[in-house]
């Protein structure tokens, strides 16, 4: 009987894990674009950022309301949101990679949308049917990210000298972050063994293919790297996350429980 | 960096399937394409459109306004072209 109770425990722990993995990525990815409310290289695509951003929260929060309710206590889509510590983000390094110009910053989304894509629609055939109706409704709106993105790495990296040189140098700066993206953690395998979450290993071989498909199309070479870093989804990130969480977090570290 | 700016874009936004499309105002874009995207995110965020038209603003002609005297204003004294002075029907409606 305790044996019972404690794999349900485990489960439910893995499960809640899996879900934050998932949301902690657009959560991230969501603030860096974010901050480019009021900064965007113009009016036009300043509104096409925040628009990415506002989508990617509004996924978030259903992940997170329902990490809310797994957990079962008293804890909230915001605390799950705003009050964690650093270590405790699981979220993969590429994400928090901070926006150094436009080109470093389409490629960024670019790179995760080709995954999110991917990983979105494998997540509709989840035997967990809140996680395959958020991943449903999540599509449309990623499947417009991977358009807006890869229209950006064309037009950039075929575009003029400059933008060309600089969409090359983003993409062979942010390469050696797309492995960690096919990583499993010990949640990741039990989930996909029950038939709830992605073999994300299996998208690997069409992830790459597809990137290269566009980056060959926009005259970018495709980097070839052996060694990848690796360490968001156990926690451990790159110096550019405290940063970004010290803004994130600000309002509710001072001013715990406001609302707007 | 290049300081070319991109061309204007005019844009006509059809807000529901039955309704004609409607001009909404005007964006910076490279090309059309880039010019439907912009204004798909520039104007339709809050659920505004059901499809939406670009035309670069160079290929309008408009009107000028100087002359707007011998353009217009020889209409304005002229009532009876407006179908106000027949008696209709009952059985007649929506007219």
């Amino acid at each position: 009987m305790k044996a019972g109770i404690s794999l349900r425990e485990t489960m439910k722990n893995n499960l809640y894990k899996y879900i934050l993995g998932i949301a902690d990525n657009s959560l991230i990815l969501g603030q860096r674009i974010g901050e480019l409310c009021g900064h965007g290289p113009s009016l036009e695509t300043d509104i096409a950022c925040t628009n990415l951003s506002l989508d990617l929260f509004g996924q978030v929060r259903s992940y997170y309301q329902y990490a809310a309710k797994i957990a079962g206590d008293d804890r909230t889509e915001d605390d799950i949101a705003m009050l964690r510590k650093e270590r405790d983000y699981i979220n993969v390094l590429l994400v928090e990679q901070p926006n150094r110009d436009f080109a470093y910053i389409i490629g960024r989304q670019f790179l995760f949308d080709v995954y999110h894509y991917l990983f979105l629609t494998e997540l509709q055939k989840s035997k967990d049917l809140t996680l395959s109706a958020i991943a449903t409704k999540s599509l449309k709106e990623v499947s417009y990210h991977l358009r807006f993105s890869s229209d950006w790495v064309k037009r950039l990296g075929d575009g003029t000298e400059e933008s060309h040189a600089k969409m090359q140098d983003a993409i062979d700066g942010l390469w050696t972050y797309t492995d960690e993206l096919f990583h499993q953690t010990d949640a990741d395998k039990q989930m996909v063994s029950e038939g709830i979450g992605v073999d994300v290993t299996k998208l690997k071989d069409t992830y790459y293919n597809n990137v290269a498909e566009v980056l060959t199309e926009a005259t970018i070479q495709v980097p070839e790297l052996k060694y990848f870093q690796k360490g968001g989804k156990q926690g451990i990130h790159t110096e550019h996350m405290g940063y970004l969480l010290a803004e994130l977090q600000y309002m509710q570290r001072a001013y715990p429980n406001m609302e707007w | 960096m290049s300081t070319k700016n991109w061309p204007l874009w005019e844009i006509f936004v059809r807000s529901k399937n039955g309704l004609e499309h409607r001009h909404f105002g005007s964006l910076h874009a490279a090309d059309a394409e880039m010019a439907l995207e912009n204004a798909r995110d520039v104007y339709t965020r809050r659920n505004e459109g059901v499809s939406i038209w670009v035309v670069e603003s160079k290929h309008i002609t408009a009107s000028n306004p100087e002359h707007n005297g011998e353009m217009f204003e020889p209409a304005q004294d002229k009532v009876y072209r407006h179908p106000t002075f027949y008696d209709l029907p009952d059985e007649i409606k929506h007219m």
